[in-house]
Protein backbone atom coordinates (compact mmCIF):
# COMPACT_ATOMS: atom_id res chain seq x y z
CA UNK A 1 0.00 0.00 0.00
CA UNK A 2 1.76 2.93 -1.04
CA UNK A 3 1.39 6.25 0.84
CA UNK A 4 -1.13 8.00 -0.77
CA UNK A 5 -3.61 5.23 -0.21
CA UNK A 6 -2.90 4.56 3.32
CA UNK A 7 -3.66 8.33 3.75
CA UNK A 8 -7.03 8.06 2.08
CA UNK A 9 -8.00 4.93 4.20
CA UNK A 10 -6.85 7.52 6.84
CA UNK A 11 -9.33 10.05 6.01
CA UNK A 12 -11.58 7.56 5.74
CA UNK A 13 -11.38 6.43 9.05
CA UNK A 14 -11.52 10.24 10.47
CA UNK A 15 -14.46 10.70 8.12
CA UNK A 16 -16.49 8.44 9.41
CA UNK A 17 -15.13 8.86 13.57
CA UNK A 18 -16.03 12.73 12.63
CA UNK A 19 -19.83 11.71 11.44
CA UNK A 20 -20.39 9.65 14.56
CA UNK A 21 -19.30 12.22 16.90
CA UNK A 22 -22.09 14.82 15.28
CA UNK A 23 -24.28 12.30 15.62
CA UNK A 24 -23.65 12.10 19.18
CA UNK A 25 -23.91 15.39 19.49
CA UNK A 26 -26.92 16.14 18.11
CA UNK A 27 -28.46 12.92 19.77
CA UNK A 28 -28.49 14.59 23.48
CA UNK A 29 -31.77 12.70 24.80
CA UNK A 30 -29.40 9.71 24.76
CA UNK A 31 -26.42 10.90 26.26
CA UNK A 32 -28.83 12.28 29.22
CA UNK A 33 -30.71 8.86 29.45
CA UNK A 34 -26.41 6.75 29.33
CA UNK A 35 -25.69 9.21 32.56
CA UNK A 36 -28.91 8.74 34.52
CA UNK A 37 -29.20 5.42 34.39
CA UNK A 38 -25.71 4.78 35.77
CA UNK A 39 -26.65 7.20 38.83
CA UNK A 40 -29.86 5.23 39.46
CA UNK A 41 -27.47 2.79 40.06
CA UNK A 42 -25.55 4.16 42.04
CA UNK A 43 -27.92 5.96 44.03
CA UNK A 44 -30.82 3.81 44.53
CA UNK A 45 -29.51 0.74 43.98
CA UNK A 46 -26.43 1.65 45.86
CA UNK A 47 -28.07 2.94 48.80
CA UNK A 48 -30.80 0.90 48.83
CA UNK A 49 -28.70 -2.96 48.71
CA UNK A 50 -26.22 -0.93 50.80
CA UNK A 51 -28.44 -0.40 53.79
CA UNK A 52 -28.70 -4.15 54.42
CA UNK A 53 -25.18 -5.65 52.64
CA UNK A 54 -22.05 -5.29 55.50
CA UNK A 55 -18.51 -4.94 53.74
CA UNK A 56 -16.15 -4.73 56.13
CA UNK A 57 -13.95 -2.62 54.79
CA UNK A 58 -16.01 -0.46 52.11
CA UNK A 59 -19.32 1.20 51.64
CA UNK A 60 -21.08 -0.99 48.95
CA UNK A 61 -21.69 1.79 47.08
CA UNK A 62 -18.01 2.94 46.90
CA UNK A 63 -17.52 -0.77 45.87
CA UNK A 64 -20.28 -0.72 42.96
CA UNK A 65 -19.18 2.28 41.25
CA UNK A 66 -16.10 0.83 39.21
CA UNK A 67 -18.53 -2.00 38.30
CA UNK A 68 -21.34 0.29 37.62
CA UNK A 69 -18.43 2.35 35.31
CA UNK A 70 -17.83 -0.80 33.50
CA UNK A 71 -21.25 -1.32 33.22
CA UNK A 72 -22.29 2.19 31.34
CA UNK A 73 -19.12 0.88 29.00
CA UNK A 74 -20.70 -2.70 28.20
CA UNK A 75 -24.37 -1.04 27.64
CA UNK A 76 -22.81 2.08 25.66
CA UNK A 77 -20.71 0.15 23.65
CA UNK A 78 -22.72 -3.18 22.33
CA UNK A 79 -25.50 -1.06 21.58
CA UNK A 80 -23.16 1.69 19.99
CA UNK A 81 -21.94 -1.51 17.57
CA UNK A 82 -25.48 -3.14 17.29
CA UNK A 83 -26.71 0.42 16.10
CA UNK A 84 -25.55 0.25 12.52
CA UNK A 85 -28.34 -2.56 11.98
CA UNK A 86 -30.65 0.47 11.81
CA UNK A 87 -28.21 2.33 9.97
CA UNK A 88 -27.98 -0.21 7.33
CA UNK A 89 -32.37 -0.58 7.32
CA UNK A 90 -32.38 3.19 6.36
CA UNK A 91 -29.70 2.53 4.20
CA UNK A 92 -26.98 5.54 6.06
CA UNK A 93 -23.82 3.06 5.50
CA UNK A 94 -25.04 2.69 1.66
CA UNK A 95 -23.30 5.71 0.50
CA UNK A 96 -20.77 5.57 2.59
CA UNK A 97 -19.74 1.78 1.94
CA UNK A 98 -19.22 2.53 -1.85
CA UNK A 99 -16.79 5.40 -0.79
CA UNK A 100 -13.33 4.26 -2.12
CA UNK A 101 -12.24 3.48 1.27
CA UNK A 102 -11.55 -0.06 2.65
CA UNK A 103 -14.78 -1.71 4.76
CA UNK A 104 -11.91 -2.25 7.73
CA UNK A 105 -11.44 1.69 7.83
CA UNK A 106 -14.82 2.51 7.62
CA UNK A 107 -14.98 -0.39 10.81
CA UNK A 108 -12.31 1.37 12.75
CA UNK A 109 -13.77 4.74 12.17
CA UNK A 110 -16.77 3.45 13.62
CA UNK A 111 -14.72 2.18 16.59
CA UNK A 112 -13.76 5.42 17.49
CA UNK A 113 -16.74 6.83 17.19
CA UNK A 114 -18.40 4.41 19.72
CA UNK A 115 -15.23 4.84 22.31
CA UNK A 116 -15.40 8.23 21.95
CA UNK A 117 -19.20 8.37 23.06
CA UNK A 118 -18.42 5.86 25.69
CA UNK A 119 -15.42 7.74 27.16
CA UNK A 120 -17.21 11.13 26.77
CA UNK A 121 -20.12 9.45 29.28
CA UNK A 122 -17.40 8.30 31.45
CA UNK A 123 -15.85 11.20 32.08
CA UNK A 124 -19.05 12.65 33.00
CA UNK A 125 -19.46 9.79 35.32
CA UNK A 126 -15.84 10.28 36.97
CA UNK A 127 -16.93 13.92 38.02
CA UNK A 128 -19.31 12.38 40.62
CA UNK A 129 -16.45 10.65 41.61
CA UNK A 130 -16.05 12.84 44.92
CA UNK A 131 -19.21 11.40 46.34
CA UNK A 132 -17.49 8.29 46.65
CA UNK A 133 -14.49 8.80 49.39
CA UNK A 134 -12.87 5.79 48.75
CA UNK A 135 -12.29 6.72 45.37
CA UNK A 136 -8.27 7.10 44.95
CA UNK A 137 -8.56 10.21 42.43
CA UNK A 138 -5.09 9.20 40.82
CA UNK A 139 -5.80 5.96 39.55
CA UNK A 140 -8.69 7.56 37.48
CA UNK A 141 -5.67 7.74 34.24
CA UNK A 142 -5.38 3.92 34.78
CA UNK A 143 -8.74 3.47 35.49
CA UNK A 144 -9.34 5.07 32.02
CA UNK A 145 -6.97 3.26 30.17
CA UNK A 146 -8.84 -0.09 31.09
CA UNK A 147 -11.87 1.06 30.36
CA UNK A 148 -11.18 2.84 26.97
CA UNK A 149 -9.70 -0.75 25.94
CA UNK A 150 -13.09 -2.46 27.49
CA UNK A 151 -15.07 -0.02 24.99
CA UNK A 152 -12.89 -1.22 21.70
CA UNK A 153 -13.48 -4.40 22.61
CA UNK A 154 -16.81 -4.21 22.86
CA UNK A 155 -18.30 -1.62 20.38
CA UNK A 156 -16.32 -3.97 18.15
CA UNK A 157 -18.12 -6.65 19.66
CA UNK A 158 -21.26 -5.09 18.90
CA UNK A 159 -20.81 -4.10 15.18
CA UNK A 160 -19.78 -7.63 14.76
CA UNK A 161 -23.31 -8.76 15.66
CA UNK A 162 -24.92 -5.61 13.89
CA UNK A 163 -22.86 -6.66 10.58
CA UNK A 164 -24.89 -10.03 11.45
CA UNK A 165 -27.96 -9.27 12.39
CA UNK A 166 -30.65 -8.64 9.94
CA UNK A 167 -33.04 -6.89 11.82
CA UNK A 168 -33.79 -5.50 15.19
CA UNK A 169 -35.43 -8.23 16.77
CA UNK A 170 -31.93 -9.91 17.42
CA UNK A 171 -31.50 -6.93 19.91
CA UNK A 172 -33.56 -8.43 22.75
CA UNK A 173 -31.65 -11.87 22.22
CA UNK A 174 -28.48 -10.23 22.27
CA UNK A 175 -29.38 -7.86 25.40
CA UNK A 176 -31.35 -11.28 27.41
CA UNK A 177 -28.27 -13.65 26.27
CA UNK A 178 -25.53 -11.56 26.35
CA UNK A 179 -24.92 -8.13 27.94
CA UNK A 180 -27.27 -8.74 31.02
CA UNK A 181 -25.25 -11.66 31.17
CA UNK A 182 -21.85 -10.36 30.81
CA UNK A 183 -23.16 -7.61 33.25
CA UNK A 184 -24.30 -9.84 36.14
CA UNK A 185 -21.32 -12.19 35.47
CA UNK A 186 -18.89 -9.97 36.19
CA UNK A 187 -18.79 -8.95 39.94
CA UNK A 188 -19.47 -5.79 39.36
CA UNK A 189 -22.16 -5.73 42.13
CA UNK A 190 -20.88 -8.49 44.14
CA UNK A 191 -17.38 -9.88 45.34
CA UNK A 192 -15.70 -13.04 43.71
CA UNK A 193 -14.53 -14.71 47.27
CA UNK A 194 -15.05 -18.04 48.50
CA UNK A 195 -18.86 -17.62 49.53
CA UNK A 196 -19.62 -17.80 45.93
CA UNK A 197 -20.94 -21.22 44.74
CA UNK A 198 -18.00 -22.73 42.87
CA UNK A 199 -20.61 -22.72 39.26
CA UNK A 200 -21.07 -18.59 39.84
CA UNK A 201 -17.15 -18.53 40.12
CA UNK A 202 -16.40 -20.71 37.19
CA UNK A 203 -18.76 -18.27 35.03
CA UNK A 204 -17.22 -14.92 36.49
CA UNK A 205 -13.88 -16.26 36.25
CA UNK A 206 -14.99 -17.23 32.33
CA UNK A 207 -15.96 -13.23 31.19
CA UNK A 208 -13.73 -11.19 30.25
CA UNK A 209 -15.41 -8.06 31.62
CA UNK A 210 -14.75 -9.58 35.50
CA UNK A 211 -11.35 -8.81 34.92
CA UNK A 212 -12.10 -5.14 33.29
CA UNK A 213 -13.99 -4.40 36.64
CA UNK A 214 -11.36 -5.95 38.60
CA UNK A 215 -8.57 -3.55 37.22
CA UNK A 216 -10.37 -0.53 37.33
CA UNK A 217 -11.89 -1.49 41.34
CA UNK A 218 -8.11 -1.98 41.86
CA UNK A 219 -7.23 1.21 40.21
CA UNK A 220 -9.70 3.02 42.11
CA UNK A 221 -10.21 1.62 45.73
CA UNK A 222 -7.05 -0.49 45.25
CA UNK A 223 -9.10 -4.03 45.65
CA UNK A 224 -8.41 -6.69 43.67
CA UNK A 225 -8.61 -9.99 43.05
CA UNK A 226 -6.50 -10.66 40.29
CA UNK A 227 -3.18 -9.10 39.52
CA UNK A 228 -2.93 -6.06 37.39
CA UNK A 229 -0.94 -7.68 34.25
CA UNK A 230 -3.79 -10.30 34.28
CA UNK A 231 -6.74 -8.29 33.96
CA UNK A 232 -4.72 -5.85 31.54
CA UNK A 233 -3.50 -9.15 29.82
CA UNK A 234 -7.07 -10.38 29.20
CA UNK A 235 -8.49 -7.18 28.06
CA UNK A 236 -6.20 -6.53 25.43
CA UNK A 237 -6.46 -10.05 24.39
CA UNK A 238 -10.52 -9.60 24.23
CA UNK A 239 -9.98 -6.38 22.35
CA UNK A 240 -7.46 -7.91 19.94
CA UNK A 241 -9.87 -10.60 19.47
CA UNK A 242 -13.23 -8.64 18.86
CA UNK A 243 -11.50 -5.63 16.58
CA UNK A 244 -10.34 -9.12 14.42
CA UNK A 245 -14.14 -10.60 14.64
CA UNK A 246 -15.49 -6.94 14.54
CA UNK A 247 -13.62 -6.45 10.74
CA UNK A 248 -13.92 -9.43 9.35
CA UNK A 249 -17.72 -9.27 9.65
CA UNK A 250 -18.15 -5.84 9.03
CA UNK A 251 -16.22 -6.55 5.75
CA UNK A 252 -18.40 -9.59 5.15
CA UNK A 253 -21.64 -7.74 5.96
CA UNK A 254 -24.20 -6.88 2.73
CA UNK B 1 -13.36 7.70 -26.11
CA UNK B 2 -15.70 5.53 -24.52
CA UNK B 3 -15.66 6.25 -20.44
CA UNK B 4 -17.69 3.23 -19.84
CA UNK B 5 -17.22 0.31 -22.03
CA UNK B 6 -18.78 -3.71 -20.42
CA UNK B 7 -18.61 -7.10 -22.19
CA UNK B 8 -20.96 -9.66 -21.54
CA UNK B 9 -21.60 -8.77 -17.80
CA UNK B 10 -23.73 -10.55 -16.40
CA UNK B 11 -24.85 -11.56 -12.58
CA UNK B 12 -26.46 -14.74 -11.57
CA UNK B 13 -29.08 -14.73 -8.34
CA UNK B 14 -28.70 -18.64 -8.32
CA UNK B 15 -31.07 -19.57 -10.99
CA UNK B 16 -32.05 -15.61 -11.73
CA UNK B 17 -30.66 -14.30 -13.85
CA UNK B 18 -30.78 -10.65 -13.50
CA UNK B 19 -28.33 -9.74 -15.97
CA UNK B 20 -27.14 -11.53 -18.81
CA UNK B 21 -24.31 -10.54 -20.94
CA UNK B 22 -25.01 -6.71 -21.55
CA UNK B 23 -22.61 -5.05 -23.71
CA UNK B 24 -23.09 -1.21 -23.94
CA UNK B 25 -20.19 1.74 -24.84
CA UNK B 26 -21.20 4.71 -23.16
CA UNK B 27 -19.14 7.76 -24.65
CA UNK B 28 -17.66 10.86 -22.25
CA UNK B 29 -20.16 13.57 -21.21
CA UNK B 30 -23.32 10.98 -23.07
CA UNK B 31 -26.18 11.01 -21.17
CA UNK B 32 -27.27 7.68 -20.95
CA UNK B 33 -30.86 6.29 -20.13
CA UNK B 34 -31.19 2.87 -19.00
CA UNK B 35 -34.79 1.96 -19.68
CA UNK B 36 -36.99 -1.22 -18.53
CA UNK B 37 -39.81 -2.43 -16.51
CA UNK B 38 -39.13 -3.40 -13.18
CA UNK B 39 -36.49 -6.53 -12.18
CA UNK B 40 -34.97 -5.85 -15.52
CA UNK B 41 -31.76 -5.83 -14.44
CA UNK B 42 -31.23 -1.85 -14.32
CA UNK B 43 -30.48 -1.80 -10.46
CA UNK B 44 -27.52 -4.76 -10.73
CA UNK B 45 -26.15 -3.32 -14.00
CA UNK B 46 -25.24 -0.14 -12.40
CA UNK B 47 -24.35 -2.20 -9.38
CA UNK B 48 -21.71 -4.02 -11.17
CA UNK B 49 -20.34 -0.95 -12.84
CA UNK B 50 -20.08 0.57 -9.04
CA UNK B 51 -18.54 -2.15 -7.85
CA UNK B 52 -20.96 -2.70 -5.21
CA UNK B 53 -22.08 -6.25 -7.24
CA UNK B 54 -19.49 -9.05 -8.68
CA UNK B 55 -20.37 -9.76 -11.57
CA UNK B 56 -20.90 -13.82 -12.18
CA UNK B 57 -19.21 -13.26 -15.79
CA UNK B 58 -18.40 -10.67 -18.04
CA UNK B 59 -16.11 -7.55 -17.49
CA UNK B 60 -16.40 -3.61 -17.81
CA UNK B 61 -14.08 -0.89 -17.16
CA UNK B 62 -14.79 3.08 -16.42
CA UNK B 63 -12.53 5.31 -17.02
CA UNK B 64 -10.12 2.42 -18.32
CA UNK B 65 -10.43 0.95 -14.58
CA UNK B 66 -11.46 -2.95 -14.63
CA UNK B 67 -14.29 -2.88 -11.91
CA UNK B 68 -12.85 -6.26 -10.95
CA UNK B 69 -8.87 -5.90 -10.65
CA UNK B 70 -9.26 -2.06 -9.64
CA UNK B 71 -12.54 -1.75 -7.76
CA UNK B 72 -10.74 1.30 -5.65
CA UNK B 73 -9.97 3.17 -8.17
CA UNK B 74 -13.43 2.93 -10.18
CA UNK B 75 -14.98 3.81 -6.96
CA UNK B 76 -13.07 7.13 -6.67
CA UNK B 77 -14.38 7.67 -10.92
CA UNK B 78 -18.00 7.04 -10.06
CA UNK B 79 -20.69 9.10 -8.22
CA UNK B 80 -24.48 7.28 -7.40
CA UNK B 81 -27.56 8.07 -6.25
CA UNK B 82 -29.24 4.95 -5.57
CA UNK B 83 -32.73 4.17 -6.41
CA UNK B 84 -33.71 4.74 -2.57
CA UNK B 85 -32.83 7.42 -0.67
CA UNK B 86 -29.06 7.34 1.51
CA UNK B 87 -28.95 10.97 2.95
CA UNK B 88 -28.04 10.66 6.52
CA UNK B 89 -31.09 12.13 8.20
CA UNK B 90 -29.52 13.23 11.68
CA UNK B 91 -27.13 15.56 9.39
CA UNK B 92 -27.77 18.76 7.83
CA UNK B 93 -27.16 18.86 4.52
CA UNK B 94 -23.48 20.02 4.07
CA UNK B 95 -22.43 17.80 6.73
CA UNK B 96 -23.67 15.53 4.21
CA UNK B 97 -21.63 16.78 1.67
CA UNK B 98 -18.58 17.05 4.34
CA UNK B 99 -19.00 13.67 4.82
CA UNK B 100 -19.12 12.40 1.55
CA UNK B 101 -16.21 14.60 1.05
CA UNK B 102 -14.03 13.63 3.66
CA UNK B 103 -14.82 9.94 2.22
CA UNK B 104 -13.49 11.26 -0.75
CA UNK B 105 -10.55 12.35 0.54
CA UNK B 106 -11.13 16.13 -0.53
CA UNK B 107 -8.74 18.04 1.56
CA UNK B 108 -9.98 20.68 3.80
CA UNK B 109 -9.19 23.71 1.47
CA UNK B 110 -10.83 22.10 -1.12
CA UNK B 111 -13.52 20.73 0.61
CA UNK B 112 -15.50 24.08 1.49
CA UNK B 113 -15.47 25.43 -1.95
CA UNK B 114 -16.75 22.02 -3.82
CA UNK B 115 -19.45 21.82 -1.10
CA UNK B 116 -20.66 25.55 -1.54
CA UNK B 117 -20.75 25.28 -6.21
CA UNK B 118 -22.80 21.56 -5.75
CA UNK B 119 -25.50 23.43 -3.05
CA UNK B 120 -25.56 26.37 -5.57
CA UNK B 121 -26.14 24.11 -8.71
CA UNK B 122 -28.72 22.30 -6.92
CA UNK B 123 -30.38 25.55 -5.14
CA UNK B 124 -29.99 24.50 -1.66
CA UNK B 125 -27.36 26.75 -0.20
CA UNK B 126 -30.53 28.83 1.75
CA UNK B 127 -31.12 25.28 3.50
CA UNK B 128 -27.62 23.94 3.95
CA UNK B 129 -27.82 24.00 7.48
CA UNK B 130 -31.68 22.38 8.30
CA UNK B 131 -31.06 18.57 9.16
CA UNK B 132 -32.41 16.81 5.57
CA UNK B 133 -34.51 14.96 7.43
CA UNK B 134 -36.75 18.53 7.07
CA UNK B 135 -36.23 18.31 3.39
CA UNK B 136 -38.98 17.77 0.77
CA UNK B 137 -38.35 14.61 -1.40
CA UNK B 138 -37.57 16.52 -4.24
CA UNK B 139 -34.90 18.30 -2.35
CA UNK B 140 -33.42 15.24 -0.82
CA UNK B 141 -33.25 14.08 -4.60
CA UNK B 142 -31.29 16.83 -5.39
CA UNK B 143 -28.81 16.59 -2.43
CA UNK B 144 -27.90 13.36 -3.34
CA UNK B 145 -27.05 14.24 -7.05
CA UNK B 146 -24.98 16.87 -5.47
CA UNK B 147 -23.16 14.46 -3.15
CA UNK B 148 -22.83 12.01 -6.24
CA UNK B 149 -21.17 14.72 -7.81
CA UNK B 150 -19.02 16.05 -5.22
CA UNK B 151 -15.79 14.41 -5.97
CA UNK B 152 -15.77 14.97 -10.16
CA UNK B 153 -16.63 11.80 -11.19
CA UNK B 154 -16.01 10.60 -14.73
CA UNK B 155 -19.20 8.54 -14.79
CA UNK B 156 -22.59 9.76 -12.57
CA UNK B 157 -25.22 6.92 -12.06
CA UNK B 158 -29.01 8.06 -10.82
CA UNK B 159 -31.18 4.80 -10.48
CA UNK B 160 -34.39 5.93 -11.11
CA UNK B 161 -33.56 9.82 -9.98
CA UNK B 162 -37.26 11.08 -10.41
CA UNK B 163 -39.38 7.90 -8.77
CA UNK B 164 -41.76 9.10 -6.07
CA UNK B 165 -41.73 12.83 -7.02
CA UNK B 166 -44.27 14.72 -8.53
CA UNK B 167 -44.45 15.91 -12.06
CA UNK B 168 -43.20 19.76 -11.24
CA UNK B 169 -40.59 17.80 -8.95
CA UNK B 170 -40.08 15.54 -11.48
CA UNK B 171 -39.51 18.20 -14.70
CA UNK B 172 -36.86 20.27 -12.27
CA UNK B 173 -35.16 17.42 -11.45
CA UNK B 174 -34.34 16.48 -15.13
CA UNK B 175 -33.42 20.20 -15.77
CA UNK B 176 -30.95 20.03 -12.54
CA UNK B 177 -29.37 16.75 -14.43
CA UNK B 178 -29.48 18.35 -18.03
CA UNK B 179 -27.90 21.45 -15.99
CA UNK B 180 -25.06 19.48 -13.68
CA UNK B 181 -24.23 17.40 -17.15
CA UNK B 182 -23.12 20.64 -19.08
CA UNK B 183 -21.80 22.41 -15.97
CA UNK B 184 -19.81 19.45 -14.68
CA UNK B 185 -19.01 17.50 -18.06
CA UNK B 186 -19.91 14.27 -16.35
CA UNK B 187 -21.35 11.36 -18.60
CA UNK B 188 -24.84 10.00 -16.92
CA UNK B 189 -26.16 6.99 -16.53
CA UNK B 190 -29.57 7.07 -15.45
CA UNK B 191 -32.11 4.08 -15.10
CA UNK B 192 -36.22 5.48 -15.24
CA UNK B 193 -39.60 3.74 -16.29
CA UNK B 194 -40.82 7.31 -17.66
CA UNK B 195 -40.14 6.66 -21.36
CA UNK B 196 -41.11 10.13 -22.15
CA UNK B 197 -39.11 12.09 -19.66
CA UNK B 198 -36.02 9.72 -20.87
CA UNK B 199 -36.96 11.09 -24.72
CA UNK B 200 -36.08 14.26 -23.29
CA UNK B 201 -33.22 14.28 -21.54
CA UNK B 202 -31.18 10.90 -23.38
CA UNK B 203 -28.61 11.25 -25.94
CA UNK B 204 -29.43 7.51 -26.05
CA UNK B 205 -31.00 4.87 -24.71
CA UNK B 206 -30.68 1.23 -24.04
CA UNK B 207 -33.69 -1.04 -23.29
CA UNK B 208 -33.01 -3.20 -21.17
CA UNK B 209 -36.03 -6.82 -20.39
CA UNK B 210 -35.04 -9.91 -18.45
CA UNK B 211 -31.63 -8.53 -18.16
CA UNK B 212 -30.85 -8.33 -21.83
CA UNK B 213 -30.40 -5.28 -24.12
CA UNK B 214 -32.65 -5.11 -26.54
CA UNK B 215 -32.50 -1.97 -27.93
CA UNK B 216 -29.80 0.47 -28.06
CA UNK B 217 -29.97 3.60 -29.81
CA UNK B 218 -30.79 7.58 -29.90
CA UNK B 219 -34.45 8.21 -29.03
CA UNK B 220 -35.07 9.79 -32.28
CA UNK B 221 -33.96 6.77 -34.33
CA UNK B 222 -35.58 4.05 -31.77
CA UNK B 223 -39.32 6.33 -32.65
CA UNK B 224 -38.54 6.21 -36.15
CA UNK B 225 -37.88 2.43 -35.96
CA UNK B 226 -41.65 2.20 -35.53
CA UNK B 227 -42.13 3.31 -39.50
CA UNK B 228 -44.44 6.35 -38.76
CA UNK B 229 -47.40 7.98 -36.75
CA UNK B 230 -50.68 5.80 -36.17
CA UNK B 231 -53.58 7.28 -37.46
CA UNK B 232 -57.31 5.63 -36.37
CA UNK B 233 -60.03 6.18 -37.54
CA UNK B 234 -63.68 5.36 -36.43
CA UNK B 235 -65.33 4.49 -39.78
CA UNK B 236 -68.00 1.83 -41.55
CA UNK B 237 -67.05 1.43 -45.15
CA UNK B 238 -63.17 3.18 -45.86
CA UNK B 239 -62.04 2.49 -49.51
CA UNK B 240 -59.07 0.26 -48.36
CA UNK B 241 -57.72 -0.14 -51.47
CA UNK B 242 -57.29 3.49 -52.40
CA UNK B 243 -55.70 4.02 -49.10
CA UNK B 244 -53.04 1.43 -49.66
CA UNK B 245 -52.38 3.10 -52.59
CA UNK B 246 -51.17 6.26 -51.14
CA UNK B 247 -47.84 7.06 -51.17
CA UNK B 248 -47.20 8.36 -47.58
CA UNK B 249 -49.35 5.16 -46.05
CA UNK B 250 -47.35 1.99 -45.05
CA UNK B 251 -49.56 -0.27 -43.28
CA UNK B 252 -53.78 -0.84 -43.37
CA UNK B 253 -55.24 -2.94 -40.96
CA UNK B 254 -59.77 -2.66 -40.64
CA UNK B 255 -61.14 -4.54 -38.00
CA UNK B 256 -64.63 -3.96 -36.26
CA UNK B 257 -65.10 -0.60 -38.00
CA UNK B 258 -61.70 0.53 -36.69
CA UNK B 259 -59.47 1.50 -39.25
CA UNK B 260 -55.46 1.95 -38.28
CA UNK B 261 -53.19 3.18 -40.74
CA UNK B 262 -49.26 3.80 -40.45
CA UNK B 263 -48.25 6.70 -42.11
CA UNK B 264 -45.67 9.23 -42.28
CA UNK B 265 -46.04 12.72 -40.87
CA UNK B 266 -49.72 12.57 -39.98
CA UNK B 267 -49.68 15.94 -39.40
CA UNK B 268 -49.18 16.70 -43.12
CA UNK B 269 -51.38 14.18 -44.73
CA UNK B 270 -54.23 14.23 -42.62
CA UNK B 271 -56.85 16.17 -44.17
CA UNK B 272 -56.22 14.44 -47.48
CA UNK B 273 -56.66 11.17 -45.91
CA UNK B 274 -59.64 12.31 -44.16
CA UNK B 275 -61.43 13.94 -47.73
CA UNK B 276 -61.57 10.09 -49.16
CA UNK B 277 -63.09 8.45 -45.96
CA UNK B 278 -66.75 8.57 -45.73
CA UNK B 279 -68.58 8.56 -42.39
CA UNK B 280 -65.85 9.33 -40.29
CA UNK B 281 -67.10 9.11 -36.38
CA UNK B 282 -64.02 9.99 -34.81
CA UNK B 283 -60.21 10.25 -35.12
CA UNK B 284 -57.07 9.48 -33.38
CA UNK B 285 -53.21 10.29 -34.14
CA UNK B 286 -50.40 8.73 -32.05
CA UNK B 287 -47.16 9.82 -32.74
CA UNK B 288 -44.93 6.66 -31.70
CA UNK B 289 -43.33 7.01 -28.18
CA UNK B 290 -40.77 5.62 -26.93
CA UNK B 291 -43.10 3.40 -24.96
CA UNK B 292 -44.38 2.38 -28.19
CA UNK B 293 -40.72 1.07 -29.35
CA UNK B 294 -40.65 -0.43 -26.11
CA UNK B 295 -44.25 -2.27 -26.41
CA UNK B 296 -43.58 -3.76 -29.84
CA UNK B 297 -40.14 -4.85 -28.84
CA UNK B 298 -40.94 -6.70 -25.51
CA UNK B 299 -44.99 -7.44 -26.29
CA UNK B 300 -45.38 -5.72 -22.89
CA UNK B 301 -45.94 -1.99 -21.42
CA UNK B 302 -43.35 -1.01 -19.00
CA UNK B 303 -45.87 -0.15 -16.37
CA UNK B 304 -48.92 -1.47 -15.24
CA UNK B 305 -50.74 1.67 -14.85
CA UNK B 306 -49.35 3.02 -18.52
CA UNK B 307 -51.38 5.99 -18.10
CA UNK B 308 -49.08 8.45 -18.88
CA UNK B 309 -47.89 7.52 -22.23
CA UNK B 310 -51.20 6.11 -23.72
CA UNK B 311 -52.27 9.32 -24.04
CA UNK B 312 -55.52 10.45 -25.84
CA UNK B 313 -56.06 12.25 -29.35
CA UNK B 314 -55.23 15.72 -27.50
CA UNK B 315 -52.40 14.39 -25.67
CA UNK B 316 -50.85 13.23 -28.35
CA UNK B 317 -51.09 16.68 -30.44
CA UNK B 318 -49.90 18.52 -27.83
CA UNK B 319 -46.98 16.85 -27.46
CA UNK B 320 -46.28 16.28 -31.16
CA UNK B 321 -46.44 20.31 -30.98
CA UNK B 322 -44.16 20.69 -27.96
CA UNK B 323 -41.58 18.71 -30.19
CA UNK B 324 -42.36 20.03 -32.80
CA UNK B 325 -40.60 23.33 -31.48
N1 LIG C 1 -29.79 -9.68 -3.97
C1 LIG C 1 -30.60 -10.34 -4.81
N2 LIG C 1 -30.88 -11.64 -4.61
C2 LIG C 1 -31.68 -12.31 -5.47
N3 LIG C 1 -32.23 -11.77 -6.55
C3 LIG C 1 -31.98 -10.48 -6.82
C4 LIG C 1 -31.16 -9.70 -5.96
N4 LIG C 1 -31.09 -8.45 -6.46
C5 LIG C 1 -31.84 -8.46 -7.58
N5 LIG C 1 -32.38 -9.67 -7.80
C6 LIG C 1 -33.25 -10.05 -8.93
O1 LIG C 1 -32.63 -9.64 -10.11
C7 LIG C 1 -33.58 -9.12 -11.03
C8 LIG C 1 -33.18 -7.72 -11.45
O2 LIG C 1 -33.31 -6.83 -10.36
P1 LIG C 1 -32.96 -5.29 -10.43
O3 LIG C 1 -33.10 -4.74 -9.08
O4 LIG C 1 -31.67 -5.13 -11.12
O5 LIG C 1 -34.12 -4.76 -11.37
P2 LIG C 1 -34.48 -3.27 -11.78
O6 LIG C 1 -34.45 -3.23 -13.25
O7 LIG C 1 -33.61 -2.30 -11.07
O8 LIG C 1 -35.98 -3.15 -11.29
P3 LIG C 1 -36.76 -1.91 -10.63
O9 LIG C 1 -37.28 -1.10 -11.75
O10 LIG C 1 -37.87 -2.57 -9.90
O11 LIG C 1 -35.82 -1.19 -9.75
C9 LIG C 1 -34.93 -9.22 -10.32
O12 LIG C 1 -35.56 -10.38 -10.77
C10 LIG C 1 -34.57 -9.34 -8.88
O13 LIG C 1 -35.53 -10.11 -8.21
MG1 LIG D 1 -33.94 -0.82 -9.70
Amino acid sequence: MNENRLQKELMGVLAVWWREFKVFQREKSRIVSSIVQPIMWLFIFGTGIGATVNMSSINYQDYIYPGVLTMSVLFGSVFFGLYIVWDRKLDVLKAVLVAPVSRISIFLGKVLGGCTDVMLQIAVLFLFSFLFPAVNVWGIPQALLLLFITSVALVSMGLALGSLLESLEGFQVISAFLVFPLFFLSGALFPIDDKLPAWLTGLVKLNPLTYAVDGVRGALLNINVFPFYLDFGVIVIFAAIMLLLGSVLFSRMK
Amino acid sequence: MAIIETRKLTKSYGSIQAVRGVDLSIEKGEIFGLLGPNGAGKTTTIGMLCTIIRPTSGSASIAGYDIVQRPSAVRSKVGIVFQDPTLDTILTGYENLELHARLYGITSALRKKRISEMLQLVDLTDRRNDLTRTYSGGMRRRLEMARGLLHRPAALFLDEPTLGLDPQTRARIWDYIRKMARKEQTTVILTTHYMEEADQVCDRVGIIDHGQIIALNAPGNLKESMGGDLVIIRTKEPPLVKIKALPYVREVKFNDGVLEITMKDAHLHLSGLLFMIPGVECVEIRVPTLSDVFIKLTGHDIRDDSAEDSGSWIDSVARYRQKGK
